[in-house]
């Protein structure tokens, strides 16, 4: 994050902490700080999340809209990804402050959502060549304590699974058009399978060490970060046991800062990203799944932005 | 005089409100710990976000030696409408309500106590079901409270609208979205009500001046409302003290 000013002493402090494997909040190289998701907290969205890392706060909404297919791709839809930096986070994304960071963001997830082995397209056909689902994910970042490409992942990940799309009642055919009925109700809906979603991981090298989830102090003392977007397991998604479990794969790979990495150190990085993704998957699939059956229950509580 | 249908032959709204009742109005002070100031307030299923930042040293081109320099930005996030906007400000609309906010926040704020500074006061507005403009106004000033700008009076917005029943039109407090796009009068007012003081007011639709008065009292009723409320909040934010544990910082 730009606009932090530290001193040297207190990048030595960080820097230190790093090779101690004893951070200057408690936690090792390898933890991440503590989280908190809450999934449909938006109603006019179709699904909706918001993540609190620590003090990096992102609100993400999916909203569907009905759209025709790609000529040459007629049996898939299609997800976009818009990324809004509120000035609430910092003054500096006032106007179109924001604008080079969060094309960074969405241009990141479209790549690591690419793939048809991180989120199958074909699930939001609806008439082959004719009509399919566009989703629009939009992400909202409204603070920023560091580490946001993984926080980010995490709630599009959640508001994905958050998502309810309409049945079509009926589909009447008129020359060449379509006319679609929408079920009006929304519990008759699908959800989307979004197992198999990816997270994205960044691991910062300092000296011999890489680190995971840094503040944003310790962006600041980062000469190069690798973000690794890696996919999700759909066994860990879902409650019934018919789900085969697939491997976590790496999707993306993206490197900033101004510094390099040598090609052995590469391998560690990936590989380390591909555990702690393994990792992440696993913790948000049990939240999301406990908080489904609690919300299936009763009526959720929601509490927003007022805890 | 045919009008839509907004007030029952019981006398009750299209939501299930009486004529001078409010929408649930809910805060909290001090949602974020980067910004000065930010308070997070929701009205009905409006919902909105207001951070402070300031007072800091003016950007040269914005300098005044007068007073402080209130800068404004009002964003509707992307998904905050049924249909999806394309750009979440920079468009006429946010740049309209970015500077009736200005003009309502800047009566509230002592400005003179700051010559050569500046404060930026962000709104992001994540749900907008009708009246999203005096949310932003009420939210901006729990987030200038929380930021401890001193302020001569709570500014409050509320807007008001007017039904008929039968040949007698009765005044609708605090507009919703439906009530909205059902094409009525709509007056918003934003006020300093503590100092019984108008900061902006404005009005779309035609509006007989025999009624105007009505609907007028009807507002500014509800700016009184709402000061109530946000008073309310800030002394229980207040009473809660320094006490919650606050991120973890180094």
């Amino acid at each position: 994050m730009a606009g932090m000013l530290l001193s040297n002493a207190e990048r030595f402090y960080i820097w230190d902490g790093v090779e101690e494997n004893f951070r200057s909040d408690g936690r090792s190289n390898k933890d991440y700080r503590p989280m908190e998701l809450e999934t449909d907290v938006v109603s006019s969205a179709s699904g909706s999340a918001r993540l609190r890392l620590a003090n990096t706060d992102v609100l993400v909404c999916v909203k569907t809209e009905i759209d025709t297919p790609k000529s040459d791709k007629p049996g898939l839809g299609s997800i976009e990804f818009f990324v809004d930096c509120s000035a609430n986070a910092t003054p500096e994304f006032e106007g179109r402050g924001g604008e080079q960071l969060a094309n960074r963001i969405s241009n990141l997830l479209q790549r690591a959502y690419h793939s048809s082995q991180a989120f199958n397209l074909k699930q939001l056909c609806i008439f082959e060549g004719k009509q399919c689902w566009k989703l629009y994910v939009d992400i909202l970042i409204l603070e920023c304590g560091g580490n946001l490409c993984d926080a980010v992942s995490l709630a599009v990940k959640a508001a994905l699974f958050n998502t309810r799309i309409p049945f079509v009642k009926a589909a009447l055919m008129d020359g060449g058009n379509i006319d679609l009925q929408l079920s009006d109700d929304p519990f008759d809906s699908k959800r989307l399978e979004v197992g198999t979603a990816p997270l994205l991981v960044t691991l910062c090298r300092m000296d011999e060490e890489n680190i995971v989830d840094p503040t944003a102090e310790e962006e600041t003392c980062i000469a190069v970060s690798i973000v690794v977007g890696v996919s999700g397991n759909p066994a860990l998604y879902t409650s019934s046991e018919d789900t085969t479990p697939s491997d976590h794969k790496c999707t993306t790979i993206s490197m900033s800062g101004n510094g390099g990495i040598l090609p052995d150190a590469m391998k560690i990085v990936i590989a380390e990203g591909i555990t702690a993704a393994k990792c992440l998957d696993e913790a948000l699939g049990r939240t999301l799944l406990q908080e489904r059956n609690r919300t299936n229950l009763q009526k959720k509580d929601s509490y927003g932005f007022l805890k | 005089m045919p009008g839509p249908e907004l007030l029952s032959s019981q006398g009750l709204r299209l939501d299930g409100r009486r004529p001078d009742e409010l929408r649930r109005i809910r805060c909290k002070l001090g949602v974020f710990t980067q910004p000065d100031g930010s308070a997070y307030l929701e009205q009905g299923n409006t919902k909105v976000l207001a951070a402070v930042y300031g007072p800091h040293q003016a950007a040269k081109s914005k300098l005044s030696t007068e007073g402080v320099v209130v800068n404004c930005q009002y964003s509707m996030a992307t998904f905050s409408t049924s249909e999806r906007k394309n750009r979440p400000r920079g468009d006429r609309k946010s740049q309209e309500m970015s500077l009736h906010l200005r003009q309502a926040l800047s009566a509230a704020i002592k400005t003179e106590l700051y010559p050569r500074s500046q404060i930026d006061i962000y709104v992001e507005v994540l749900q907008a079901d009708g009246g999203a403009y005096c949310a932003s106004v009420n939210a901006a000033t729990l987030a200038l409270i929380d930021a401890g700008v001193p302020l001569k009076a709570y500014a409050c917005a509320c807007t008001s609208s007017v039904a008929w029943r039968g040949n007698h039109p009765e005044a609708l407090l605090d507009v919703g979205h439906v009530e909205e796009a059902a094409g009525g009068v709509c007056l918003t007012v934003a006020a300093l009500p503590s100092v019984d003081s108008i900061a902006l007011l404005e009005m779309s639709h035609r509006l007989h001046m025999d009624y105007f008065e009505v609907v007028m009292s009807r507002a500014m009723q509800g700016c009184k409302d709402i000061e109530i409320i946000l008073d309310k909040a800030v002394r229980e934010h207040l009473a809660e003290g320094w006490t919650k544990p606050d991120v973890i910082t180094i």
